[in-house]
């Protein structure tokens, strides 16, 4: 073999092979069979289920079609909707409640250890766990609502996992507007910046291509229409029970990157910034917040590839079947495993795997060429 | 002084808001049923009442012992594949090496929603549908990127000169590993171990959808459907779920330093 420059790598290689043929077929393998899959009527047709060798048909891409633009499946469209509102609070809570508490640590209190203990606890738990102590926390007459009488105040009224109040909605017609304006701004954004850092090159590709998606949007975009009517699609505040939780359960993990961040930053730097007249305020603002962007990124991306799969912590809060806290993780497994219309669930399974990919391959590809050049 | 008194004020609402929720399935679980009502649910209890917990271990305790026999197998399992990856990848790189690295890592951040249709019809298919041993196979499998990737990272700190007198002291592959490369992996394995501990333990979507019969449940799907039934009383699931948190939070407790850095080492880099 002379691609292998002797025996051992050789050996090497012999050695990785099975765990690579068998994540071969787990991962990439089993994708391919679920987007096939996904093209297939199995499950719609009543006949399927009694044969014993059901005739399969291919559909091309009806399934998304569907689950997109079609009446019966407005669920899935607010399961996408609850994932992006959920994301994002999820991910807001946990950056903001575990920096404040690394600055907190970071400036060694007296049993440190005791509260680092303490804040990352959650993180050993099963959302199983969590799911069941914060179901039981949050019953409409429960630990929460009941809360603010042992100070003496009128118990909480708020019916938490059970809500059916929903905010900020907005028809799904107008949903391809408003997404290409929230992406023209933030490649502005990067535009911008890129100008300012002198990368030319790039700073030209983001505000071209913002300039192509307007054009876009106010065109084509506004007339676009996938359904005939408005479907009106919001924030479910069932959702803020289960972001508590949520945050209760992974700040802490947020916590340890910040504090690893903070305690790698040198005393010295630090000790500069004082000396050159710095507040404590501008001390953060201006040198250490900075330094730990790169930490939020990967977390923020940790934590939305969490987000976006989340299934168990609201298997144990609210229940498979609380249609206001669904998301389309627990969707595929009703659609699939329930209602036994598996190529629906699979078509489910394909759009979260292009959500998370669109967050974690930039992100692969981004820590693994930072290290080649390392 | 106004930032001392800040920083403990802000450590003690926090310190709050993480234990009361510990604090309240401790007492209901200690509680009668009868006794679990609305407007005494953050007192403690009158009557300090066991009997939830001899209840809870009776019909957790085949569940844990099923937990227990996957998570153990599929921990040791994964470890030692996930060592001889590790130290091929980081010592004797292969042609492509850089590209198959990658496509492996991707494995551990997917929606198994993505790959749980044809993963039920394969486990079925090869004989292992319902039983323990195609949920171990199944965590195998799906443990491999991380642990891969922990060793990797660990191994490649060992400097190449190690692994250079190794070969001219006449070791190969195989020689290099058991007698310089395994030794020095102790601090590794235990970092690998307890995180694929933690995660197995606490697994649930594969559980729910590979295991069929309540006999082979392991305890995450056992505690979901006690607490999932509309007529429980409370202490019951509470009480469970301390059977259930008590292993992965002792683990925890007593080796949280290796805890954290499995938790650390998922952001790819290490």
């Amino acid at each position: 073999m002379r691609w292998f420059n002797n025996k051992d790598t050789l050996y090497g290689f012999l050695v990785i092979l099975p765990s690579l043929v068998l994540l071969g077929i787990f991962v990439y393998g089993f994708i391919f069979q679920t987007f096939y899959t996904s093209l297939t009527d199995w499950g719609k047709d009543p006949a399927q289920a009694l044969s014993a060798n059901p005739q399969i048909r291919f559909i091309g891409f009806e399934n998304y079609r569907e689950l997109f633009t079609g009446l019966v499946d407005s669920r899935f469209r607010q399961d996408l909707v609850n994932t992006f509102f959920f994301t994002v609070f999820f991910i807001l809570g946990c950056l903001v409640v575990g920096l404040g508490l690394a600055i907190v640590l970071d400036r060694s209190p007296r049993g440190e250890g005791f509260f680092r203990t303490v804040f990352l606890f959650p993180m050993s738990l099963s959302f199983i766990v969590t799911g069941t102590i914060w179901r039981w926390m949050l019953q409409p007459e429960g630990g929460v609502n009941q809360l603010p009488t042992l100070v003496g105040l009128p118990k909480g009224e708020f019916a938490w996992l059970t809500s059916r109040e929903q905010i900020w909605q907005v028809s799904w017609n107008d949903l391809p507007f408003i997404t290409a304006l929230v992406v023209s701004a933030v490649l502005i954004f990067i535009a911008v910046s890129a100008f300012r850092g002198g990368e030319r090159r790039r700073g030209y590709i983001a505000s071209g291509s913002a300039a192509l998606l307007l054009l876009w949007a106010f065109t084509l975009g506004r007339s676009l229409q996938p359904l005939p009517y408005d479907e009106p699609h919001g924030f479910n505040l069932a959702f803020i029970g289960i972001i508590l939780a949520a945050v209760w359960q992974m700040s802490g993990y947020t916590m340890a990157l910040y504090l690893a961040g903070l305690r790698g930053i040198p005393e010295e730097l630090r000790e500069a910034a004082r000396v050159d007249g710095a507040s404590e305020w501008q001390l953060y603002q201006r040198v250490i917040f900075p330094l730990l962007a790169p930490i939020t990124l990967s977390a923020m991306i940790i934590l939305g590839h969490i987000s976006l799969k989340i299934f168990d912590l609201i298997f144990a809060m609210a229940g498979a079947d609380n249609a206001p806290t669904d998301v389309p993780a627990l969707l595929m497994y009703l659609t699939t495993f329930r209602a036994n219309q598996i190529a629906k669930g699979a078509a489910i399974g394909m759009i979260l795997l292009l959500l998370v990919a669109a967050v974690i391959v930039p992100y692969l590809y981004s820590q693994l060429k930072s290290e080649v050049r390392r | 002084m106004i930032g001392r008194v800040l920083q403990y004020t802000v450590l003690f609402i926090a310190t709050l808001f993480f234990l009361l929720p510990v604090y309240l399935v401790i007492v209901t679980a200690f509680k009668e049923p009868s006794a679990i009502t609305l407007s005494s649910t953050w007192q403690l209890p009158q009557v300090w009442y066991w009997e939830s917990f001899t209840q809870a271990w009776t019909a957790f305790a085949p569940k844990l012992q099923n937990s227990f026999f996957l998570t153990i197998t599929a921990t040791i399992l994964s470890a030692l594949l996930g060592s001889l990856n590790g130290y091929v990848l980081a010592k004797w790189k292969f042609p492509g090496a850089n590209i198959v690295f990658p496509l492996m890592l991707f494995g551990m951040f997917i929606p198994y929603q993505a790959v749980l249709i044809p993963l039920f019809q394969f486990v079925r298919e090869i004989g292992l549908g319902g039983s323990l041993w195609g949920l171990i196979l199944v965590h195998v499998v799906y443990g491999l990127p991380i642990t891969t990737l922990i060793f990797r990272n660990y191994y490649a700190e060992i400097p190449d000169e190690m692994i250079e007198a190794g070969r001219i002291d006449g070791a190969g592959f195989f020689g290099i590993y058991s007698r310089i490369v395994f030794p020095l992996s102790v601090p590794g394995f235990v970092v690998v171990i307890i995180w694929q501990f933690t995660q197995i333990w606490n697994e649930f979507l594969f559980a729910v959808t590979l295991v069929s019969s309540p006999a082979n449940q392991p305890i995450t799907v056992a505690l979901a459907q006690l607490a999932g039934g509309e007529a429980v009383k409370w202490n019951l699931p509470m009480a469970g779920a301390l059977l259930a948190a008590l292993p992965t939070l002792l683990v925890y407790i007593f080796l949280g330093r290796y805890f954290i850095r499995g938790l650390l080492a998922g952001s790819v880099k290490g």
